[in-house]
């Protein structure tokens, strides 16, 4: 008589995995709910939003943090809103109602529709001494910059091209990024503009058969390169120095271009409605000090804009031309080059 | 039951259109560009394309697995499930290990002196959302083989069908009614599609809805535009599930006796050709999966201790979505099963198609007055992924849903079977297979996603593969091929484990 | 009591009129030819067929706010009657509580019910284990259990062999005694009905004609039942 009683309601194993499923679903809650944490708001916070790797452990962001808390007696916070490119776009979604007090990473082909926003104020801090070009701006103050330059294994491409004819005539493979969803990618568009002009156009033309592939971001496009799809990859000159120094493989480097080299400047700014306007003020001034700019080549990989010593073999030369349109130009030339872009590389 | 079942397909339209409204009202309106037609274009026809290919390739791999029995046959089930679970950047990596201009295949090619092969263009798109896809479609598939109940094949072997006519009574009635469901599940997936598009299209030729979409929203910041061609693709999304809706034919097999029989399947050739296609499917889904294991295996060790808490919170957020999408979809699939209103069948087939970009765009919009979006990161993401994992796990769920009802649906109302006894005695265990199969995809779903949370995240909000393409922004090549390593073995061992749950019920 | 009052039941260019009353603890088959709407008519007292118009009374009150669960009656259907995956004693026991939170009592009426029909030992089995006619068994050993005023049987012994259906019959028998429910059992063999219903009930022609003695019906069938019967 006794069989039944060990007939459960339901098999065990039904049983067992709903309560493991509701202490899952509960643990996730409790987990979600403290890494949601409430903000403590006994101490002022500035607030940063900067793009991924800058916050990320290897990046710059936790020196950076950890040096200006010492001074300012605030809470540093940094937001990260993916790359580059999605920082003005995450500044225009927020509007006057953002958090942010600060900017930190929006790039010169971007500084024109960021100035039209109107959402930014004036900096107040001397210009930036260590460019190679002049750039003094009132809203967006340089904090490090590059040059944008195709990157290349020297062992895999011994004789690499001189210059964008050089490698249109050549067989040589690169893989680029798209314009449309990255910064490198409307930096070359700028650049072949800048040294081209008119002949922007026939340029990209030339190219077109040596583009392995177009890719949405800097990432990817490196991380092709690395795996030996293409010869080249659209990068920086600084890219080099990071396998030398972080990695101590010296097989990479950058080939001049003897149109010159198109620069990437990253700038920081002030929102307009910031309600920390002299924390703001006293971090912008800090990007400018020997402490944060001796932190940039080697987190951020890219050349301080101030006067600090650049670190042993983090440079083995310079291109001899920088070109840099102003913001209005880049703004002005962009949808034309666009269209000239996908026109080319449409077959 | 037929009130929550509205509520909760209302939710889940309202989850897609309110965001998309919010981006609207925010621009003033909804616009299209003569562009848009271009990439409306190519954005179908790769869709139409690799929908095609991974169905029909499909077919035989889920008949093989259906009709064959051998050592490790779970296992390869499983693992033939992976590809499907990879990020989207990864998979381009294994792919282009076997595929690429300097992968295996190319090299053998050299070897042999024939001209390199190249997967660049319209091809190498649809070669990479077959690999992505054709293990979502076989195992759509395979369910609709197992849902036959082993009485008629008893019965076709009784009146000496042959493998032909075994297929024209048997399974093709089963393939009407479950191939259009798996169509537009992986048509819808392919429309969404952004980075493999862009990456192996080979130019701004391959430009797909979504990736003007991004461009509208991050560098012309033209959010009627964005809003407008989310709308647009959307509704292409929605049209396909209603075609599939009314192309798909009930089958009708009646029910079975939950019996086991040895069933084996014909001989000579047929044995020979299940043997291929199942050889041919798991070299491809698994080669390149291979070489994401050994290319990130030296990179584990590179891994920075971000990972670990990163690791812990995209677990976290995968186990409540898991919770809020089976909630959803089960309650949706069974109001649907006995006759419930048709649009809760749009309503779960529309998130499927959603532009994840505006669909976290407009949550921010909505977000933003009440709270810092940041704070709120882990539970939007949670929201957005339930809904995005919501109509795989509806149209998993569905068939056997209907199937349930037709056969038991009568005598579990005639014993006062309902609520929680119901769910628990009935519809729990006898839907066991496709919900752990369904819960062990929406868990890897949303482990290995990305789009929301990367809107939202600040820094102490990092899911792992937000940690993954940080990495990859910043050099650090190896470490987040070591990282992606373990993304993979996590997501896979969170839907290995329900997946395996549910095929208990398998004997 | 179950009284029928102008039942009318249709479905596309399917039409069924009834019109009659049961008295308790009646024994009734329902015969007639195939498609003629006698399984509809069970699933309309039941509750899954609702009716164009008509009621459905049992003791004077309207069954047609009642779920099909709640009704004062158990069905038992052509197949299907014992869910695959749960236990035999688990199905029994849902005859008692849906949700088979079981008290000690209970148990131990599954347990005697289990004896009562010859399933001794068979409580731990799942239903693909079972004969037919043990099945059977199980399914009329649930209704023993709910011991409903009103049972109603379609057809469910009809693939059992004649030796195995007798058995059968005789244990409804027991079972409609025990419980002193009103039977109304549809089937295809006049043997059965004489067997075990004192009343039949003919369906044909659109129509469930109010229930005739048996065995005056079998002795001078009308025009339809002769067609049916072939004589």
């Amino acid at each position: 008589m006794h069989r039944i009683s060990s007939v459960p309601g339901h098999p065990p194993q039904l049983e067992e995995a709903m309560k493991a499923l509701t202490l899952a679903a509960g643990i996730s809650c409790v987990a979600l709910a403290l890494s949601s944490g409430a903000a403590t708001a006994e101490t002022p916070v500035l607030t940063v939003l900067t793009y991924d790797s800058f916050i990320s452990e290897w990046g710059p962001g936790p020196a950076v943090e950890k040096a200006f808390e010492a001074s300012c007696g605030c809470d540093l916070r940094f937001v990260a809103a993916g790359d580059g490119a999605a920082l003005l776009a995450r500044l225009q979604l927020e509007g006057v109602a953002s958090e942010t007090d600060v900017v930190l990473g929006l790039d010169t082909g971007l500084t024109a529709a960021a100035a039209a926003t109107g959402l930014f104020a004036p900096h107040g801090q001397p210009a930036a001494t260590a460019l190679p070009v002049a750039y003094d701006d009132p809203l967006f103050l340089p904090y490090d910059w590059g040059w944008f330059a195709f990157v290349y294994d020297k062992a895999r491409l011994p004789a690499p091209p001189t210059s964008f004819a050089d490698l249109a005539a050549s067989g040589v493979k690169i893989v680029i990024q798209d314009p449309r969803s990255s910064t490198p990618g409307l930096g070359l568009l700028l650049w072949v503009k800048a040294a081209h002009g008119d002949k922007a156009g026939e340029v990209w033309a030339g190219l077109a058969d040596n583009i392995v592939t177009v890719t949405p971001g800097w990432s990817e496009a490196y991380g092709l390169f690395l795996e030996g799809e293409a010869d080249m990859v659209l990068s920086y000159t600084t890219s080099p120095a990071y396998h030398r120094l972080a990695e101590g493989d010296d097989s990479k480097d950058w080939a001049p271009f003897a149109e010159g080299h198109y620069l990437q400047v990253e700038v920081s700014a002030k929102l307009a409605a910031t309600d920390q306007p002299a924390l703001a003020d006293a971090f912008l001034a800090f990007t400018q000090s020997a402490e944060f700019q001796a932190l940039i080549p080697e987190t951020n990989w890219m050349y301080p804009a101030g006067d600090v010593p650049l670190p042993e073999g983090f440079e083995t030369a310079r291109p001899a031309t920088s070109l840099l349109m102003t913001a209005d130009e880049a703004a002005a030339a962009r949808s034309a080059a666009l269209a000239e872009w996908q026109a080319a590389l449409a077959q | 039951m037929a009130s929550s079942a509205g509520a909760v397909g209302a939710a889940a339209l309202l989850l897609v259109a309110v965001p998309i409204g919010a981006v609207a009202l925010r621009a003033g309106g909804l616009s299209l560009s003569p562009a848009d037609g271009a990439a409306l274009r190519f954005t179908l026809l790769q869709a139409a394309l690799s929908a095609s290919v991974s169905v029909a390739l499909a077919v035989p791999v889920a008949r093989a697995l259906a009709r064959r029995r051998f050592a490790g046959r779970r296992a390869l089930i499983t693992l033939m499930g992976a590809p499907f679970l990879l990020p989207v950047i990864v998979a381009v990596m294994g792919l282009l290990a076997l595929f690429g201009r300097s992968g295996v295949v190319n090299a053998v090619l050299t070897a042999l002196g024939l001209p390199a092969l190249s997967i660049y263009g319209l091809q190498g798109v649809v070669l990479a959302h077959v690999f992505l896809n054709l293990p979502l479609a076989t195992r759509m598939i395979l369910q609709g083989w197992q849902a036959i109940p082993a009485e008629r094949f008893r019965l076709g072997a009784a009146l000496g069908f042959s493998p032909r006519e075994v297929a024209r009574h048997l399974e093709l009635p089963m393939l009407r009614e479950v191939l259009p469901g798996a169509l537009a599940t992986v048509f819808a997936l392919c429309l969404t599609s952004f980075a493999v598009a862009l990456i192996l299209g080979g130019g701004p030729w391959a430009t797909t809805l979504e990736l003007a979409i991004y461009q509208a929203v991050r560098f012309d910041f033209d959010l009627g535009h964005a809003a407008g061609l989310a709308l647009v693709q959307a509704l292409v999304g929605g049209s396909a599930a209603l075609a599939a809706w009314a192309a798909a034919r009930a089958a009708g097999f009646g029910a079975g006796l939950d019996r086991t029989l040895p069933m084996a399947g014909p001989g000579g050739w047929h044995r020979g050709a299940d043997a291929a296609a199942l050889t041919v499917a798991a070299v491809f889904l698994l080669a390149p999966m291979a070489a994401v294991l050994l290319r990130g295996l030296p990179g584990l060790a590179e891994m920075p201790g971000a990972v670990w808490p990163a690791l812990v919170r995209s677990v976290a957020v995968a186990l409540a979505s898991v919770v809020v999408t089976m909630a959803a979809a089960l309650v949706l699939a069974q109001a649907v099963a006995r006759g419930g209103p048709r649009w809760l069948d749009l309503a779960a087939a529309l998130p499927l198609a959603t532009s994840g970009l505006v669909l976290g765009t407009g949550l921010f919009l909505l977000v933003q007055p009440f709270a810092p979006p940041m704070r709120l990161a882990l539970p939007v993401t949670v929201a957005v992924n339930a809904a995005l994992s919501l109509p795989f796990a509806y149209r998993l769920i569905l068939p056997d849903a209907r199937a349930l009802e037709a056969d038991y649906g009568r005598l579990a109302a005639s014993l006062s079977l309902t609520g929680a006894a119901r769910l628990r005695l009935v519809t729990l265990p006898r839907l066991r297979r496709p919900l752990g199969f369904a819960a062990g995809l929406a868990a890897a779903l949303s482990m290995g996603d990305l789009g929301v949370i990367a809107l939202f995240a600040g820094e102490a909000e990092a899911t792992l593969p937000l940690v993954i393409q940080r990495l990859q922004g910043a050099y650090r090549t190896e470490a987040a091929a070591g990282a992606s390593v373990l993304l993979v073995a996590a997501a896979l061992a969170l839907f290995a484990a329900f997946d395996r749950w549910g095929r208990h019920a398998e004997a | 009591m179950l009284r029928l009052d102008g039942l009318d039941l249709r479905q596309d260019d399917f039409r069924l009129t009834a019109d009659w009353q049961a008295e308790p603890g009646a024994r009734i088959a329902l015969i007639g030819p195939s498609g003629a709407g006698k399984s509809t008519l069970l699933s309309a007292i039941a509750g899954f067929f609702p009716p164009v118009s008509g009621r459905v009374l049992w003791n004077g009150a309207d069954l047609a706010p009642l779920p099909p669960g709640e009704r004062p009656l158990t069905i038992l259907f052509q197949d299907q009657n014992l869910f695959p995956h749960l236990t035999v004693a688990q199905n029994l026991g849902l005859g008692l509580r849906p949700d088979l939170r079981l008290s000690g009592d209970q148990r131990a009426a599954v347990d005697a019910v289990l004896l009562r029909v010859g399933l001794v030992g068979m409580g731990d089995r799942k239903p693909a284990q079972l004969s037919g006619g043990q099945a059977g068994r199980a399914a009329l050993a649930r209704a023993l259990l709910r011991a409903r005023p009103l049972l109603l049987l379609d057809e469910p012994f009809a693939a059992l062999g004649p030796a195995l259906k007798a058995e059968m019959l005789d244990l409804l028998d027991e079972v409609a005694t025990d419980t002193g429910a009103t039977v109304l059992m549809v089937t295809h063999d006049p043997q059965d009905a004489r067997r075990f219903a004192d009343r039949t009930v003919l369906v044909a022609d659109g129509v469930a004609y109010p229930p005739t003695p048996t065995a005056a019906l079998f002795a001078a069938p009308p025009p339809a039942l002769q067609a049916y019967l072939g004589v």
